[in-house]
């Protein structure tokens, strides 16, 4: 994992200051069928390569940011908050 | 050519180099069975498909070389100490083919059943444990909780009042311990080879080819294979092999370090884990101490951790002994686990006729590595799964039956 995540409110950070949850994925409707639901809390694509999650500035901000970035160099691509519009 | 103490003696009188202990031909064009993944796992499930099941036209594929994955990264340890009936049996099957593993594939894997300590720190914790201890002896396993004074005679150097995190007693499983890893897979790899298996290294699977709704073929880096049957054991790269016939798994890829010390004097004749923070030790025969501690949190393919992590497995680990303060570490490593949802592995048939699955073994799947191999083989064999392995299906995640030992939820970097 790269060492520095840019946070868009605070800036490049050390990523300790992070907390990562997990893929970054579109929820779901409420009335959306049980497979749907159950691939998204289950199912993951897991890929080698670029990958967006949901990381919490836990030890800053303490906002809910979107880091796109890749699971084999670990370079950061993007951050962007998650309330915003996804790249 | 079968090992025993007279083949070291003439051999070592004649002065003879001695030969590969396996094969390592070119890829035929079919197969019976191909098995994707030389770890562990694959070459275990290639040793019981020819011993136990007699299907000798196997092909392990490889793509780096024989252990060079997490059957050589892993921190060696071998345990049964399971809760719940899905997991229990499974594991205790595999502890008693451990128990007879050396004798079974004549070779010496250093079985050394040295004992597991797990600490206490907290009433609640002896309950949870005691609750474990009852669940594995209902089981026909062993376990016995330790008070403090009992914990002291075995280790003595423990920080037993540490303001924070005071230790309390222990539950221990005699019978769990240590192997010597490599060795597991060259055993296996020596095994599978003798009776007929071919195991090609530097061998990566690019793609797998269908027709008519079941598999018929693998591309690979030296060139396409046939084969009747299909099975995937490729741990940390699951995601990507089940990726080739549109398959998603409920599994993400995580890194995992473990370190090893300098090597010091005997030290500690057991494992022993410490029950507030996620850190364990053993001691190598080579005098190393051998420990780890949690995966990194995020997804990752690089076998690579951070210095931070380590950092706080140095904390946990003098937290618990304060002697280790002065030792100097001298490897940090790192393997990608393929953590599944509920912490549980998967060994199962798909969607595909011919093709199988086995996956999800987060952390623990050297201490599986024999009862995967043959619960997998019978998987493949009979088709249909293996007494003890019949929780491990793909789809329990849709029907609710999950085996969560920590209760974590779908939350793989919890588990």
């Amino acid at each position: 994992m790269a060492s520095l995540i840019p946070c868009p409110h605070c800036g490049p950070r050390p990523k300790e200051e992070f907390t990562v949850r997990g893929a970054a994925l579109p929820r779901p409707a409420p009335n959306a069928p049980v497979a749907e639901w159950q691939a998204h809390v289950y199912l993951r694509e897991n890929p080698r390569g670029d990958y967006a999650e949901h990381w919490h500035h836990s030890g800053g901000c303490r906002r809910w940011l979107v880091v796109n970035r890749n699971t084999a160099t670990h370079a950061v691509h993007s951050v962007t908050d998650a309330a915003g519009e996804r790249p | 050519m079968r090992y025993s103490a007279l083949s070291v003696l003439l051999n070592g009188l004649t002065g003879k180099a001695p030969a590969p202990a396996w094969r390592s031909p070119a890829p035929k064009a079919e197969y019976d069975v191909v098995i994707v993944g030389g770890g562990g796992h694959g070459l275990a499930t290639a040793y019981y498909l020819a011993k136990e099941f007699g299907i000798t036209n196997v092909a392990v594929l490889e793509k780096g070389y024989v252990g060079s994955g997490n059957i050589g990264r892993n921190t060696t340890i071998i345990r049964s100490n399971y809760l719940l009936p899905g997991n229990n049996p499974f594991y205790e099957l595999s502890m008693k083919l451990w128990e007879g593993l050396e004798q079974d594939f004549n070779f010496n894997a250093m079985v050394s059943q040295r004992g597991v300590v797990n600490l206490i720190h907290s009433d609640a914790q002896r309950d949870a444990y005691r609750r474990r201890g009852n669940a594995m002896r209902l089981h026909g396993v062993d376990a016995e909780i330790l008070d403090r004074e009992a914990v002291r005679k075995i280790l003595p150097f423990l920080d037993f009042d540490n303001a924070r995190f005071p230790i309390k007693g222990a539950i221990r499983q005699r019978r769990g311990g240590t192997v010597r890893h490599d060795a597991v897979a060259w055993g296996y790899a020596r095994g599978a080879s003798a009776r007929g298996v071919d195991i090609i290294p530097h061998c990566e699977v690019t793609a797998i080819r269908q027709h008519n709704g079941s598999v018929t073929e693998v591309e690979t880096s030296r060139g396409t294979i046939r084969c009747k049957r299909l099975a995937l054991a490729t741990a940390g790269h699951s995601g990507i092999t089940a990726a080739m016939v549109g398959i998603t798994l409920p599994i993400e890829t995580h890194a995992l370090q473990a370190y090893v010390s300098e090597g010091l004097k005997p030290f500690i004749d057991t494992v022993v884990t410490f029950g507030a923070g996620h850190f364990y030790l053993s001691q190598s025969d080579k005098g190393g101490l051998v420990f780890g501690g949690d995966i990194e949190g995020y997804n990752s393919y690089a076998q690579r951790g951070n210095l931070a992590n380590i950092e706080h497995v140095a904390e946990a680990g003098v937290a618990m002994i304060p002697a280790l303060s002065r030792v100097r570490v001298l490897r940090a490593w790192a393997g990608v686990m393929d953590m599944s949802m509920d912490g549980s592995p998967i060994i199962d048939k798909t969607h595909l006729p011919n093709l199988y699955l086995n996956a999800g073994w987060c952390y623990g799947g050297f201490k599986a590595t024999p009862a995967s191999g043959l619960c997998f083989a019978h998987l493949i064999a009979k088709d249909a799964p293996h007494e003890v392995a019949r929780a491990f299906r793909l789809d329990r995640f849709a029907r609710g039956y999950l085996i969560d030992e920590k209760g974590q939820g779908a939350q793989p970097n919890l588990h």
